[in-house]
């Protein structure tokens, strides 16, 4: 029973990783940028709408209407004025400003907030459940927020494949060049693709700061788990990463259940065994509409 | 009617280079004679300063001749640490003797690894790293025998064994740091020399060229891979031997060991074999300058990373060595005209 309830807790928490992993994969699918401070850039959300809830007494999830503007403007302007000068043929740069920013950030937040614990109070409806038959309880926020992330990776999916935008960033990824020529402005299109990329990353931000507390430490681990979902489920399918988070949410509640040494462990070799047995992920493109 | 060939020669010293190896010495007898002008704290200061050296000489090869960006190779450090703690105290090796056999063992740890992150490319294989290195830490952490989450210390008797007098147990693993340091160098600039580094600077260069004129790519990252994980083992060894105290989230850092270390390169000149040279010594002075400020130090540290890899991606040494035609390692081959090919 134990386990069956570690089971369905680990794909409340896999849809926001999965959450999380759309930010990554968008980018990557666009522009092929890997983005090391995307971890980090969750926990900043998770700080700016601390900051919203202080200053203003807003509900957390209220927040959004803000924190989501501000990290897209945040990603837009990130992307234009320094990440597209680091795309190009050549891995490192990237990587390694990514890199440098991931350790700004971090040590920004470390010198503004301290390194004590932070939540997001949600209030009286942190404590709802929902009885299941056998006994089970769901918590009513952690399934709404579990609802809406897979929404949200609808969204993309329709945005991706159903409008121009889509489109243009379909186009733009396949061949940067010629998309040039049928003018599109790619410098802008990536711009927005990181835009959009971040303002998903706020939702996530938020929800996880909300479900759990968080410190300015703490992104490393989140952009691991991102791209531990986005490998699992295999690359280019958000329906695959929604797979991939959650596969990575229930493994790690089942590590738990058995030792609660287990919990990171257990995700983390879940990820090695699909990378031995599957290397292309559980789910690669094609594979699923 | 056959065309003269032009007569020429190849060389590969250069003035530089000349210069360089005489100061080069003159600085290895200094270094040599330290401990006799110096205290402990700056014997301590150097031991850092070596092994982080050590660090950067090998991520550079691999980073950047090898085309393997790393973001883990804190797992080598920390396996390396735990493993001159496990040998000390379960087989009762001297720690002096257990420092290559922890080398020996974290390049067979690396075996499998490399079976592991090699099925990823390009960035994937970075962050794939870090995965493996998260693996290690969590698994120490469980291990009791070596003290679990919060770590243990190096048995007083053992550390007893390298020198009694603690003045010369410092002067001891001064010395091996330096050795390792300069093992290190040499291990990449012979290296490099040989045909391993004309297939690395090809690889460098261009993955399909390489792979078209003959190269095996993949067999030659691999034993670039096992060498500068047994290196980074021993580094490890060493540094958690100076600490006499392990634990995981120290042995296992990623800031410590990996974002530093990456850093130093960059900002010295990735690809080169001075960079990391120049690198370490720029990081250790703004650590001395600004490390009271914290995490200010820290954000300036990613600053200055960000600013050189979008301003001077060849970093410091790059840009004073293109400009002035300078190289202290001779690595590369100039074909030089003795007397214009006759028409």
């Amino acid at each position: 029973m134990n386990l069956l309830n570690a089971v369905v807790q680990g794909i409340l928490l896999g849809g926001l990783y999965a959450l999380v992993a759309a930010g990554l994969s968008l980018i990557f699918g666009v522009m092929r940028l890997v983005n090391i401070a995307h971890g980090d850039l969750i926990v900043l959300a998770g700080y700016v709408a601390l900051v919203a809830v202080w200053a203003t007494g807003l509900h957390p999830l209220l927040t959004l209407i803000v924190v989501v503007p501000i990290m897209a403007v945040l990603g837009y302007a990130l992307q234009r004025g320094v990440l597209n000068r680091t795309l190009g043929a050549d891995i490192l740069p990237p990587l390694l400003v990514t890199f440098g920013l991931s350790v700004i950030i971090q040590n920004g937040l470390l010198q503004t907030f301290t390194a004590d614990s932070q939540k997001l109070q949600a209030g009286a409806i942190e404590t709802v459940s929902l009885a299941l038959p056998g006994g089970l309880a769901v918590g009513v926020l952690p399934l709404a927020m579990f609802v809406v992330a897979v929404l949200i990776i609808a969204g993309l999916q329709l945005v991706f494949y159903r409008t121009e935008l889509g489109r243009a960033f379909r186009a733009t990824s396949d061949d940067p060049s010629t998309a040039r020529l049928m003018g599109i402005d790619n410098a802008h299109m990536f711009a927005l693709a990181m835009a959009l990329a971040l303002a998903v990353c706020a939702v996530a931000g938020v929800f996880l700061a909300i479900r759990s507390i968080f410190d300015p430490a703490i992104g490393p681990a989140r952009l691991l788990f991102a791209f531990e979902a986005v490998i699992i489920g295999g690359l280019g399918s958000l329906w695959g990463t929604l797979a991939g988070g959650i596969i990575l949410g229930v493994a790690q509640g089942i590590g738990a259940e058995i030792n609660p040494g287990w919990q990171l462990l257990m995700g983390h070799l879940v990820f090695l065994a699909v990378l031995v047995l599957r290397p292309q992920g559980l789910f690669p493109k094609g594979s699923l509409a | 009617m056959i065309a003269a060939l032009p007569t020429y020669r190849v060389e590969r010293g250069t003035t530089a280079s000349r210069i360089g190896t005489i100061l080069g010495v003159v600085l290895l007898a200094l270094l040599i004679a330290l401990p006799f002008l110096t205290g402990r704290a700056t014997l301590r200061l150097a031991i850092e300063i070596f092994a982080y050296l050590t660090l950067a000489q090998m991520w550079n090869l691999l980073a950047g001749y090898a085309g393997l960006v790393s973001v883990g190779q804190q797992a080598f450090v920390g396996f390396g640490g735990y493993m001159l703690f496990a040998l000390v105290l379960f087989l009762g090796l001297n720690p002096l003797l257990a420092l290559p056999v922890a080398g020996v063992l974290t390049a067979a740890v690396a075996v499998p690894t490399a079976f592991v992150v090699f099925r990823l490319r390009g960035a994937y294989f970075a962050i794939g790293t870090w995965v493996v290195a998260e693996v290690y830490r969590l698994s120490f952490a469980q291990v009791s025998a070596l003290g679990g989450g919060s770590g243990m210390s190096l048995p007083a008797a053992a550390v007893r064994g390298i020198a009694a007098d603690a003045q010369l147990r410092e002067s001891i693993i001064y010395w091996v740091a330096l050795a390792v340091a300069l093992l290190a160098l040499a291990t990449v600039y012979l290296l490099l020399r040989s045909r391993w580094g004309l297939a690395l600077t090809a690889i460098r260069d261009s993955e399909p060229a390489a792979e078209s004129v003959g190269v095996d790519n993949d067999r030659t990252k691999l034993v670039v891979y096992l060498v500068v994980a047994a290196v980074t083992g021993v580094t490890g060894a060493l540094i958690f031997l100076q600490k006499l105290r392990i634990a995981p989230d120290a042995a296992f850092s990623v800031n410590d060991w990996t974002a530093f270390v990456i850093f130093m390169t960059v900002i010295g000149g990735i690809g080169r074999i001075e960079g990391p040279i120049v690198g370490t010594l720029v990081f250790f002075v703004l650590r001395a300058l600004f490390a009271d400020y914290g995490a200010w130090y820290l954000m300036l540290l990613g600053l200055v990373a960000v600013a050189v890899m979008l301003v001077a991606p060849k970093g410091l040494w790059g840009y004073v060595a293109d400009r002035f035609a300078l190289q202290l390692f001779p690595v590369q081959r100039r074909v030089r005209l003795l007397e214009e090919p006759r028409a």
